[in-house]
């Protein structure tokens, strides 16, 4: 009775992947629209790859001033995890080249959810852990 | 063409004798209650004798850019002069309720979740216009959070030197090592900014960096 008490209370949202090749012809503002959109409907978004370190910045820059003008929105959660580093050097020359033929870090995974659903998303450097509300 | 480069010549001479006479702007970047005003005012005592700005337990006291003009760091007989630009901790999120738990009213709760914001809005803003940058991080927390990654990988694209502080060393729990194993291409230094613990090996480290700055 009470786990379906629980259950009920993670219902209203849905968790969407992006490929990268979705975002890859977008420009900055378009990819930062795009994420926001997601998020405002209530859903947890789990994009391949990593947005540029200036789109990051940007996403907060935004999802600051939408606080407080923007109904029940408190800001985001935010996580990258990273793909392997130590993959030697054969392995990091084969990750560069393709990244540059993709036009970003694909081997990493960006996670991004509305603060009113994801509470806290707890990383080290291999795993992601996500605390729903 | 001759009239050209010396003109040219003289352009350059000129303006680097007057951009060595600007003060380095020095930013303090990090998360909410790392303890970047306690570092700014640490300084500033030790070199000017005043604060930068107050401090408190309650995330988000610093809600706008602070500065101070003209402050003469020595070091084993050197000197340089820095601007200090503190800046509010930056986060992504921000809920007024939060504040409640500090006992404060409901109102006063919600004036300060806009001010910090906007204010974490100013420090993005400023980033770029910084000549060198401390990021301040709590050494009792975890390193790998997405605000520490965001805020270093900005400063690397655009090429501004960063220092990280691994702040408040004096509590049990700090790691340095840890914030160490998290960010192993930059220089890290332990310190308290409150009791002043390490921060001669904090300046030794400041001086080392201004020597990137372009």
């Amino acid at each position: 009775m009470s786990k379906r008490r629980r259950l009920g209370k993670l219902r209203g949202f849905t968790i969407q992947f992006i490929p990268f090749s979705e975002i890859r012809t977008l420009d900055s503002d378009e990819r930062i629209k795009k994420v926001l959109g997601i998020i405002l409907g209530n859903n947890i978004l789990i994009i391949q790859g990593r947005l540029k370190p200036e789109e990051e910045t940007r996403l907060i820059g935004d999802t600051m001033a939408m606080i407080g003008h923007v109904k029940n929105f408190k800001g985001v959660e935010l996580a990258v995890i990273e793909g392997d580093k130590n993959g030697g050097l054969y392995g990091k020359m084969r990750q560069g080249i393709a990244n540059a033929i993709a036009g970003s870090d694909t081997s990493s995974t960006t996670i991004i959810g509305p603060a009113t659903i994801v509470k806290e998303i707890k990383r080290n450097p291999k795993k992601i852990e996500l605390m729903l509300e | 063409m001759v009239v050209k480069v010396v003109k040219n010549f003289f352009k350059r001479m000129f303006e680097n004798i007057f951009k060595s006479k600007d003060d380095i702007k020095l930013g303090f970047y990090g998360p909410p209650n790392a303890g970047k005003t306690s570092l700014a005012n640490r300084i500033c005592k030790d070199f000017t004798g005043e604060e930068i700005g107050k401090v408190s337990k309650i995330p988000h006291e610093t809600r706008s850019v602070q500065f101070r003009e003209k402050v003469e760091i020595a070091y084993k007989n050197k000197k340089l002069t820095f601007k200090l630009v503190d800046t509010p901790g930056i986060a992504t999120k921000i809920d007024y309720e939060d504040f409640l738990k500090y006992g404060m009213k409901k109102k006063d709760a919600r004036k300060r979740a806009k001010e910090a914001t906007q204010g974490v809005i100013d420090s993005i803003k400023w980033i770029e216009d910084m000549d060198v940058v401390v990021v301040v991080l709590d050494a009792n927390e975890n390193p790998y959070n997405q605000v520490n990654i965001t805020i270093i990988g900005n400063l690397a694209a655009r090429e501004i030197p960063v220092l990280i502080a691994a702040n408040k060393i004096d509590l049990k729990k700090a790691d340095i090592k840890k914030v160490e194993a998290a960010f192993p291409e930059y220089d890290v230094v332990g310190i308290s900014a409150r009791t002043g613990k390490n921060m001669e090996e904090f300046y030794e480290s400041l001086f080392k960096l201004t020597k990137k700055s372009k």
